[in-house]
C-alpha cells in the first residue's frame, strides 16, 4: 500500500482509526478550525447521529454550531444554502440518502444553480453528507445509492471515500471548498479501519483518485465499500491474477487521468460501484474510457453494480443485488 | 440607500419616488416585451409597489431579501440599479447575472437581496438560512422573505417558517397576498379566511395589512424588524394588494373581469399616495409629474444602455458553474469549440 498517485501522505505518521472516527475528527477539526464551519441535522447533536458520526460534538461546540433540526429536510436543506450564500460553511446531514428525494428542490434549483444563475457572483461554500447504501436489512427506503444523481447533476461535487484516510482528507476538503459537495458514506464502511494521518492540515484534493494497490494485469475502479472488498479480491488472486486497485475517490470531478494510465498498463478495466448499472458512474467511466484510452482496450470493460432494483429488505435478498467481493472477482476473472 | 424614514417629508418622497420608478420600470419592461425585444418571460408588479417599498424602507442596508419570480420591484426597493437590471432583461453581459439569470433571477448578494426565484416557496428557506447567518455570527442583520399567496401551499415555506420560529431567527415572512396564483383566486387555494392564521401554526406574531398602503407596510415590516433583530423570532405578515398586469405578460386573463380589476386601480397604490401627500400640502401636482418624468427617464436611459450593451460570449456559458476549476467542463467544452460547436 505504499504507491501514491496524485497526492501522497507520510505514512510513518498515521493512527489506526475507522471510517466513522476519521469522518467525525474531520468535522471536529474544520469546527475547531474555522467558526463559520457549523453542523446541522436531524439528531446530529443529542442523539450523536443515527449511526453515530456526530457523537460528542454537541458536547464539545454546543448548540449554536451543532445544531438539531426540525425533521424538515427541504426547510433546512434551504437554510444550509441561503446561510452558505450569505458567509458560513454549512455541513447538513441528511440522515440517509434515500431522504434527499424530499430537498430535491433546494439542491437542484438553489444549490446547484445560484453561482451560476447569478453570473459568479455568490459561493456556496456548504458540504452535505448522507449515508448510502444495503447491508444492514434496512429496506429500500433506507438503502439506496444515490450518488449517480449528484454527480450528473451540473453545479455540484461528489465525494465516495473508499478509505479512512480518503474521508478524513477529503471531507476536510469539501468542508473548505467554496463549492456545493455531496459526501455519500456508504454505511457499511464506518467500521472500517485504515491508517489515517494525523496532522491536522492534511487533506486530499478533490477529483484526485489513488491507486490503492499496484496491478498488472486487471485494473478495478471501486468505490466505497468496493474499495475494501477488491483489495481482498486482489490478495486473494496474487499469483494468478495481478490486480490493480483505484479508490475512485471522487465522482465529479472524475480522475480521468489516473484511470487512463492504469487502462493503458493493463488494458483491462472492471468498475465496481455500489449503484445501479443503467446511466451511471459504471457509465460514466467506461464512456472516458472509450474517449480516451479506446486502443489501450484488450478485453470489453465490465462493470459491477446493482442491477437496477431498489435494495430488499430480506437479508436473502438484500445479499443477491448487492454487489460483493465475489462478484468483483467474476468480473476480474472473466477478463483475465 | 435602502432604508428611509417614511416619517419625514424627505422619506415620503423617496418612497413615492420609488413606486414611481418601479412603476416606470415594469411599464417598459411590458412594451419591450410586447415588441419582442425581452426574451423569456416577464411578470409584473404593477399594482404591488407599496409593498416592496415600504418593507424594503423599513430595512437597513446590511439587510438581505429573497424575492419571487415577481422580482423588479423587490430589486428596486432593495437599491439595485435599473441600468444594470434592465441589461439583465436584456440577456447582457453587464446585467446583474452577466446574463445567465434574467427577469426572473435578478440578483444582487453584496446589496441583500438573494435572488429573485423561478421557483414558487424556493426564497423563504433561503432567508431563513440567510437569517442564520446573522444569529450564527452576532450580526446585526436580518432576512426578508417575499412570497406569494400561491406560495403559501408550498410545503418547505412552512417548513421554513418553522424552523426560523423554533430558532428565534431574526426573519420576516411577508406574503403578497395579490388575490391570485396565476389564474385561481386565492380563496381556492387555501382554506383560512386570512394567510396570516397561519401564524398561529407556528406560534408567532401574524397578521394582514392593506398593501396598497405604503406607510402601513412600512410600519408592521419596521416593527417586525425591531422584534428580529431583538432576538425575539420571526413575524409573519400577509400584505393584500393586488396585480394590475396579468399574471405574465402575454396572459389573455380568462380568469377576471376588467370591472373587478378597476375596483382595485381606484386605490392605485402610487396615485393614493400621492393625492395624501398632496392633500397634507408635502407635494403639488406639478412635482409629482416632474417626479413622474424624471423616473421614466432615468428607465429610459437604462433601456438605451441595456440596448447598446455587449452581449455574453458564447463560451461564457461555461463559465461559473464552480469556485474551483474542473476539468470536465474545460475539456467537454474545449472538444466542442473544436469541432466549430460553439462558434457561431
Ligand atoms: C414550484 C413551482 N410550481 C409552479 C410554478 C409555476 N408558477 C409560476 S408563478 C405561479 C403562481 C404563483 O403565485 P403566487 O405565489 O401567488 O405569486 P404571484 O404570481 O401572485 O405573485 C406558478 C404556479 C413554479 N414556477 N414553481
Amino acid at each position: 500500500m505504499s504507491t501514491e498517485t496524485g497526492t501522497s501522505y507520510d505514512v510513518d505518521q498515521t493512527r489506526t482509526m475507522t471510517m466513522r472516527e476519521a469522518i467525525r475528527e474531520a468535522i471536529r477539526e474544520e469546527l475547531a478550525r474555522d467558526d463559520d464551519v457549523f453542523l446541522m441535522g436531524e439528531d446530529v447533536g443529542r442523539f450523536g447521529g443515527v449511526l453515530e458520526v456526530t457523537a460528542g460534538l454537541l458536547d464539545e461546540f454546543g448548540d449554536d454550531r451543532v445544531r438539531d433540526t426540525p425533521i424538515s429536510e427541504a426547510g433546512f436543506m434551504g437554510a444550509g444554502i441561503g446561510a452558505a450564500a450569505t458567509g458560513t460553511r454549512p455541513v447538513v446531514e441528511i440522515m440517509f440518502s434515500d431522504f434527499l428525494g424530499v430537498c430535491s428542490e433546494q439542491v437542484m434549483n438553489q444549490m446547484a444553480k445560484m453561482r451560476y444563475m447569478f453570473g459568479g457572483k455568490t459561493e456556496m461554500p456548504i458540504t452535505v453528507r448522507t449515508t448510502e447504501g444495503g447491508g444492514m436489512g434496512a429496506a429500500s427506503q433506507h438503502s439506496g445509492t444515490v450518488h449517480t444523481w449528484f454527480a450528473h447533476f451540473p453545479g455540484l461535487l461528489a465525494v465516495t471515500p473508499g478509505t479512512p484516510a480518503a474521508a478524513k482528507g477529503l471531507l476536510k476538503s469539501a468542508i473548505r471548498s467554496d463549492d456545493p459537495v455531496f459526501f455519500f458514506e456508504n454505511k457499511m464502511t464506518y467500521e472500517q479501519q485504515g491508517e489515517v494521518p494525523v496532522d491536522e492540515d492534511f487533506t486530499l484534493p478533490l477529483g484526485e483518485a489513488r491507486v490503492e494497490r499496484e496491478g498488472d494485469d486487471v485494473t478495478v475502479v471501486a468505490s466505497q465499500r468496493l474499495v475494501g472488498e477488491s483489495l481482498d479480491v486482489a490478495e486473494d488472486l496474487a499469483g494468478d491474477v495481478s490486480v490493480e486497485v483505484i479508490d475512485v475517490r471522487s465522482l465529479y470531478p472524475l480522475d480521468t487521468d489516473t484511470l487512463v494510465g492504469s487502462l493503458e498498463k493493463t488494458g483491462r478495466m472492471v468498475v465496481a460501484d455500489e449503484s445501479p448499472l443503467s446511466y451511471g458512474v459504471h457509465a460514466e467511466v467506461m464512456a472516458r474510457m472509450m474517449e480516451n484510452a479506446f486502443f489501450s482496450l484488450d478485453a470489453p470493460i465490465q462493470r459491477v453494480g446493482v442491477p437496477d432494483t431498489h435494495i430488499p429488505f430480506s437479508p436473502a435478498l438484500e445479499g443477491e443485488v448487492l454487489p460483493s467481493a465475489d462478484d468483483v472477482r467474476t468480473a476480474v476473472e472473466r477478463i483475465a | 440607500m435602502v432604508a428611509i424614514d417614511i416619517e419625514t417629508e424627505d422619506g415620503r418622497r423617496e418612497a413615492l419616488r420609488r413606486m414611481l420608478t418601479i412603476r416606470a420600470f415594469d411599464s417598459a419592461a411590458s412594451d419591450l416585451f410586447a415588441d419582442g425585444e425581452i426574451p423569456g418571460f416577464v411578470h409584473l408588479y404593477i399594482g404591488e409597489e407599496a409593498v416592496a417599498t415600504g418593507a424594503c424602507a423599513a430595512l437597513e442596508e446590511q439587510d438581505y431579501i429573497t424575492s419571487t419570480h415577481r422580482g423588479h420591484g423587490h430589486c428596486i426597493a432593495k437599491g439595485l440599479d435599473p441600468t444594470f437590471m434592465m441589461a439583465e432583461l436584456y440577456g447582457k453581459r453587464d446585467g446583474y447575472c452577466n446574463g445567465k439569470g434574467g427577469s426572473m433571477h435578478i440578483a444582487d448578494v453584496d446589496a441583500g437581496m438573494l435572488g429573485a426565484n423561478g421557483i414558487v416557496g424556493a426564497g423563504p428557506p433561503l432567508a431563513t438560512g440567510a437569517a442564520l447567518t446573522a444569529q450564527l455570527k452576532g450580526e446585526d442583520r436580518i432576512a426578508l422573505a417575499f412570497f406569494g399567496d400561491g406560495a403559501v401551499a408550498q410545503g418547505q415555506v412552512h417548513e421554513a417558517i418553522n424552523l426560523a420560529a423554533t430558532w428565534d431567527l431574526p426573519a420576516i415572512f411577508l406574503v403578497e397576498n395579490n388575490q391570485f396564483g396565476e389564474g385561481t383566486p386565492v380563496d381556492e387555494q387555501h382554506n383560512v379566511q386570512a394567510l396570516s392564521e397561519t401564524a398561529e401554526a407556528y406560534d408567532i406574531p401574524g397578521f394582514s395589512i392593506d398593501g396598497m398602503d405604503v406607510t402601513a407596510v412600512y410600519e408592521a415590516v419596521g416593527e417586525a424588524r425591531e422584534r428580529a433583530a431583538s432576538g425575539a423570532g420571526p413575524t409573519f405578515i400577509e400584505a393584500e394588494t393586488y396585480r394590475f398586469r396579468g399574471h405574465f405578460e402575454g396572459d389573455q386573463q380568462p380568469y377576471r373581469e376588467e370591472e373587478d380589476v378597476a375596483v382595485w386601480r381606484d386605490r392605485d397604490p402610487v396615485e393614493s399616495f400621492k393625492a395624501r401627500l398632496v392633500e397634507r400640502g408635502e407635494l403639488t401636482d406639478e412635482e409629482f409629474e416632474a417626479m413622474r418624468e424624471s423616473a421614466d427617464e432615468e428607465i429610459e436611459e437604462a433601456v438605451e444602455y441595456a440596448r447598446d450593451a455587449a452581449d455574453p460570449a458564447p463560451e461564457e456559458a461555461y463559465d461559473d458553474m464552480f469556485a474551483t476549476v474542473v476539468p470536465e467542463i474545460e475539456q467537454f467544452a474545449a472538444r466542442m469549440r473544436a469541432d466549430g460547436g460553439a462558434e457561431r
